[in-house]
């Protein structure tokens, strides 16, 4: 295996796929959906062989790919795997493949949309293995475009002003990163450098104070948009509420795992004493985003808002993480990344699935819903009580990590952003409560209910059931419980999140030695 | 043994799993007897545990794996009984096990049947899991499960408003003492490098005092949100909306109590901080008398006995505070089988009353339910402190610790809610039990309850009436001696510092601080006995004699603002409601989200935005679809423009 390059067929593989179906315009959908199914299957099971055989005792880059492209400016094809990418490519594969099986309810252009998601999914692989800046640039670039148009085109009502707002904002931080790497590439040659845009070896220069500051800004802002961090957050809950289901599993899962991704690889190894003297004030927008992000999905009326502002709280935690600069800290952020891939997508996977039934993703227009729906309330309530840190899923172990990273630099932020404790579970229970207890619309209340004075009778025509699902006596539509496919979804995010949870120790062993790595310029932190 | 530990926290998650996975196609049985089940083969294994730390000083450990390797930051799984933890499997276990058999006559016919019976032993899972933590992070697992199975439990009814709101309450409160124990384990982690309790407890001489009070206060904080003290008792009664046998368990024996627990465990720690011991023993003396003041004027009967335990609660914590470390944990081990008792009797009662509960509507129910009423007189009778009843001495020992430990005006508040703790649960008997009959003959045919839940109080009459004869002679019981080594861990400053002090005021001050005398071990026999009777006596005058002098009606209108004060809990709820939820969800609401995201930030993003949007719907409406395919075409085109350069430029081709 040493002689197959691995990685690049991870990327193309999903590639393959979207050629195949463009190449077929008279595909039907069943087939284009098989398709993109074999491409999906095809990249993780590669992946999974990439991450079997990875070395997680090898400090640097593994199963590196090299050639040459334009030698004289120093653009190479650089392909390389270290622990920080593999956990998130195989969280890449794994989640597009959720995210390609569990589209069944787009009805239209849906070879297009297979086409769009493989192409989005070689995009947001090759990102991670990408380590020639130009390389990265054209990969990051490649993402956006299927991106925006899974908000645009199979998204809901109001999808086109969110996409076009997705893609200002990112193409925003898309050119100044350019200009950082413009900037970095000149200097180094201005050093009397080679000209390269290798990123291990640009990182092995020492720039100066002043450059390392704005080429520190210049990738900050671009991944700061991309994680989001507050106050460049407000494309997300836009974005999600508009995409289709799919699109907010990939955009929550893995595209803004590139900010944060980004953050550790560009900003920590390319400039690192910028990022050490920047610290403070990036964990003040952190704990801003961790608290804000809880206080405004208190009051949203609409699922997808709500678990939308939740992951401008969470990946909160990941900026707090990395920016303590030590190693509780790294593994935290490393590991609220890969558990919020999990949860927040089978959150939305779960807001899809009611939304599917109902129409309405607003929370007021359910409840009682797992008298109906059993196993789809117990997967969602595993997944809210992930959200919401419960020791013994996945969130927990990320959050207190980042908060004991961000303690140990920084006392205030370690506390300050343990407050979110309380609010998560506020927000999270609320709506679970909301929509999976209590009652439907329509229904009597529980006769032995403590509180039936102050329980104003909700009214039934919330739904406009046009006899889509046979009623009950109380009007209350009978929903039926998750079928196969949902469940085949759903239930490997879910029992993951409890994997992480009781036993993170084999993925945080994947990324030992490359935090360890990572950290050498902060001083002896690395413990 | 050691290596048979696991299976004492394993034994109750497997049948949790089995019943919550297949129970729906189990018989009901099957799932109540499985769950009963497990939970007698940990109550067999605590026993054995506990018997092999009756000869040893050596605590037992089982090391599992590792859990979180961050760096130093490292957490093993380990399971760890001392003493300490002994004591508190037995408790935990024993009264499990007895409210899992009487469950099966209480929740009889019940559709969440096979949940309840995979829910209550998930709980005894994670309580004994927090028992037998060795470190602060599984300790903290431990506390946050229990907390979850509590909201399970107390939201059991899930259709009903009331029950979902109380459950959502005692998580969200609870996580507010959480933030405090949480922060105070980054502290130990900052300080100390270690979570795990031996090695933090082995290196307390790296800080100082001050450091140590700013722990213990925050570790003080989880346990008031947990253990229901001041402020943060206000989700404790509201807990009640769960079935009643989950409110004997979690409510009143065990869960409630992991607080105290922790605190013990944290001996080491709380002990050198005389500062903290001050807070807690105040903190601890104002619920016990708050609490007790509000149980004096409730009319529901659980939440008469869930005010009660938060006030002795209050007991546990002060008795902390003051030092009286050994008596904290003697009236958690009473407490448990009492205030376990009462629960289940009150459940019995409501049981046989078709679901009342308020007890203006009972009355004179003894000779229709005599082993209920039998079983909850001994159990009121211990709560009260009524002399030779287990309650008596170890409330006694902890009166007489805050004495020795000069706290003489929180004692004397203690002695107070000692009284209200006497008034208010014979008000409770002589309400439910004695006097007329207040129910409708018609509709309501009061019986007592079948034996599967008749047996249980029985059961629990036992060490409710007798558990006290592990605490004599006072001061020199046997439970002293095996507690002993828990409280006495290596010297520390603070400890030292107050040995030197009580050797300067002399040796006959210090022997007091060890040995009671006789005659003060009397006094206060004799104190609380007056206390016990008076309290018995003015409700039997007021509820059963009906003594014009003692009218609780006349009383209450006497009282006017103080009783509404008492009547409605000090307000509390509508304090935090007002000062905190509203103003919160009001600036979430209108400033956060409508002025700041969408009017700043959102209004500077649109202005960009407007033009672009325009034209894109511009050409939208040309031809639908047109962008998408256009895009998709660049998209890939740019892949196949970069292949072809890549193939050209690269060695392979060259």
């Amino acid at each position: 295996m040493d002689n197959l390059p691995i990685l690049s067929m991870i990327t193309y593989a999903p590639l393959l796929g979207a050629l195949v179906l463009f190449f077929t315009p008279r595909v039907d959908a069943a087939t284009s959906r098989q398709v993109a199914i074999g491409a999906g299957v095809l990249a993780f099971i590669l992946s999974l062989a990439m991450l079997v055989s990875f070395d997680v005792n090898e400090s640097g880059m593994q199963f590196t790919e090299h050639i040459e492209w334009l030698p004289d400016v120093g653009v190479n094809y650089d392909f390389g795997v270290d622990g920080i990418s593999a956990v998130l490519v195989v969280l890449t594969t794994l989640l597009a493949l959720v995210g390609i099986i569990a589209s069944t309810s787009i009805t239209h252009r849906r070879r297009e949309y297979y086409i769009s998601l493989l192409l989005l999914e070689t995009g947001m692989i090759g990102v991670f293995f990408a380590l020639d800046l130009f390389l990265f640039y054209i990969f990051w670039e490649l993402m956006l475009v299927p991106m925006a148009l899974l908000i645009g085109v199979w998204g809901s009502a109001n999808r086109v002003y969110a996409a076009v707002k997705f893609f200002l904002y990112t193409l925003f931080g898309s050119l100044l990163m350019l200009v950082g790497i413009v900037a970095i590439y000149w200097e180094n040659i201005n050093l009397g450098n080679a000209p390269t845009l290798n990123i291990l070896d640009l990182a092995a220069v020492q720039y100066s104070d002043t450059l390392q500051f704005w080429v520190f800004l210049a990738f900050f802002i671009a991944f700061a948009i991309k994680v989001p961090m507050w106050p460049f957050h407000t494309w997300l809950p836009d974005a999600h509420v508009e995409a289709p289901t799919i699109g907010s599993v990939l955009l929550a899962g893995v595209l803004l795992k590139m900010g944060g991704y980004g953050l550790i690889r560009f900003n920590l190894s390319l400039t690192p004493d910028a990022a050490e003297d920047l610290a403070p004030y990036i964990m003040v927008l952190s704990l801003i985003g961790i608290i804000y992000g809880a206080l405004v999905a208190l009051v949203q009326p609409d699922m997808k808002k709500l678990v939308a502002y939740s992951s401008v709280s969470h990946m909160g935690f990941v900026t707090l993480g990395i920016f303590a600069l030590n190693m509780q800290g790294l593994y935290g952020a490393m590991i609220v990344m890969l558990s919020h891939g999990f949860v927040t997508g089978g959150l939305f996977l779960c807001v899809g699935v009611v939304y599917e039934r109902a129409h309405t993703r607003l929370i007021s227009a359910f409840g009682g819903i797992v008298s109906r729906m059993p196993v789809y309330s117990v997967l969602f309530g595993v997944l809210m009580l992930a959200s919401l840190g419960l020791p013994g899923l996945s969130g927990f172990v990320g959050e207190f990590l980042a908060l004991v990273g961000a303690f140990n630099s920084y006392r205030w932020a370690g506390v300050i952003g343990m407050f979110v404790v309380i609010l998560a579970a506020w927000y999270m229970m609320w709506m679970f409560q909301r929509v999976v207890f209590e009652r439907a619309p329509g229904e009597p209340p529980d006769p032995h209910d403590n509180a039936l004075p102050a329980v104003s009778g909700a009214s039934a025509d919330v739904h406009d059931h046009d006899d889509e699902w046979p009623v009950d006596e109380h009007g209350v539509p009978q929903w039926p419980d998750l079928n196969r496919i949902e469940l085949a979804t759903i239930l490997p995010l879910v029992l993951l999140t409890i994997v992480v949870g009781v036993w993170p120790e084999p993925f945080m062993e994947l990324m030992r030695t490359t935090l360890e790595t990572i950290l050498i310029p902060f001083g002896s932190q690395g413990v | 043994m050691s290596d048979l530990l696991f299976l004492i926290p394993l034994l109750p998650l497997l049948a949790a799993t089995i019943n919550f996975v297949f129970g729906r196609r189990m018989a009901d049985a099957q799932t109540a007897w499985l769950a009963t089940a497990s939970i007698a083969g940990s109550f067999a294994l605590s026993l054995a545990a506990f018997g092999n730390q009756l000869d040893s000083d050596e605590p037992l450990t089982q090391h599992l794996y590792d859990w979180i390797p961050a760096g130093l930051f490292h957490v093993p799984l380990n399971l760890y009984v001392d003493h300490l933890t002994a004591i508190m499997l037995l408790v935990v276990t024993s009264v499990s096990l007895v409210v899992h058999i009487y469950s099966q006559g209480y929740m009889a016919g019940d559709p969440g049947f096979y949940r309840f019976f995979s829910f209550l032993p998930l709980f005894v899972f994670s309580m004994l899991m927090l028992v037998l933590a060795d470190n602060f992070l599984v300790i903290f697992f431990g506390w946050e499960a229990v907390g979850l199975c509590s909201y399970l439990l107390i939201g059991f009814y899930f259709k009903r408003h009331s029950a979902n709101q109380a459950a959502k309450k005692a998580f969200i409160v609870n996580r507010v003492g959480d933030f405090g124990f949480a922060t105070g384990i980054m502290l130990i982690f900052w300080k100390f490098d270690s979570v795990v309790f031996s090695e933090v407890f082995a290196r307390l001489e790296l800080v100082s005092v001050d450091t140590l009070t700013i722990i213990a206060l925050l570790l003080f904080t989880g346990a008031a949100g947990k253990s229901a003290q001041l402020p943060l008792f206000v989700w404790l009664p509201d807990a009640m909306e769960g079935p009643t046998p989950v409110s004997a368990l979690i409510h009143a024996a065990t869960m409630v109590t992991a607080g105290i627990y922790m605190l013990a465990r944290m001996y080491p720690i709380v002990s050198a901080s005389s500062d903290a011991m001050f807070v807690i023993a105040l903190v601890g003396a104002i619920t016990a008398f708050m609490a007790g003041s509000i149980a004096l004027t409730q009319f529901d009967i659980k939440r008469v006995i869930a005010y009660s335990t938060v006030s002795h609660l209050g007991f546990m914590a002060f008795a902390i505070g003051v030092g009286a470390w050994v008596a904290a944990i003697f009236h958690l081990f009473t407490h448990a089988f009492f205030k376990g008792l009462l629960f289940l009797g009150s459940g019995s009662v409501i049981h046989g009353m078709h679901e009342e509960q308020d007890m203006r509507k009972m009355g004179g129910l003894r000779k229709y339910m005599p082993t209920t009423y039998w079983t909850f007189a001994i159990a009121a009778a211990s709560n009260a402190g009524i002399i030779v009843f287990a309650g008596f001495f170890s409330k006694d020992e902890i009166l007489v610790g805050g004495w020795l430990d000069h706290q003489y005006a929180l004692t004397i508040i203690m002695f107070g809610a000692a009284f209200f703790s006497s008034l208010y649960i014979f008000r409770a008997v002589f309400m439910t039990f004695w006097g007329e009959e207040r129910f409708d003959p018609e509709h309501v045919h009061p019986h007592e309850s079948p034996r599967i839940m008749t047996v249980p109080l029985i059961l629990l009459a036992i060490p409710a009436f007798a558990a006290g004869v592990v605490g004599l002679p006072p001061e020199d019981g046997w439970i002293h001696d095996f507690l002993e080594p828990a409280f006495h861990v290596e010297e520390h400053a603070e400890e030292t510092a107050s040995a030197i002090a009580i050797f300067q005021e002399g040796e006959e001050h210090a022997e007091e601080g060890h040995h009671v005398s006789t005659a003060m071990t009397i006094t206060f026999f004799a104190l609380s006995t007056v206390l016990a009777i008076g309290g018995l006596a003015i409700a039997y005058l007021a509820y059963v004699a009906k003594h014009p002098a003692f009218d609780p009606r006349a009383w209450a209108e006497r009282a006017g603002p103080v009783y509404d004060l008492l009547y409605n809990k000090y307000y509390l709820d509508e304090i935090y409601e007002r000062l905190i939820i509203h103003p919160l969800y009001w600036i979430s609401e209108n400033i956060l989200w409508k002025i700041v995201d969408i009017e700043i930030i959102d209004g500077t993003v649109n202005g960009v935005a407007a033009t672009v949007n325009y034209s894109s719907n511009q050409l939208r409406r040309v031809q639908t679809g047109f962008v998408a395919n256009y895009a998709l075409a660049i998209a890939i085109g740019a892949v196949i423009v970069i292949g072809i350069a890549l193939a050209l430029q690269s060695d392979l081709l060259g």
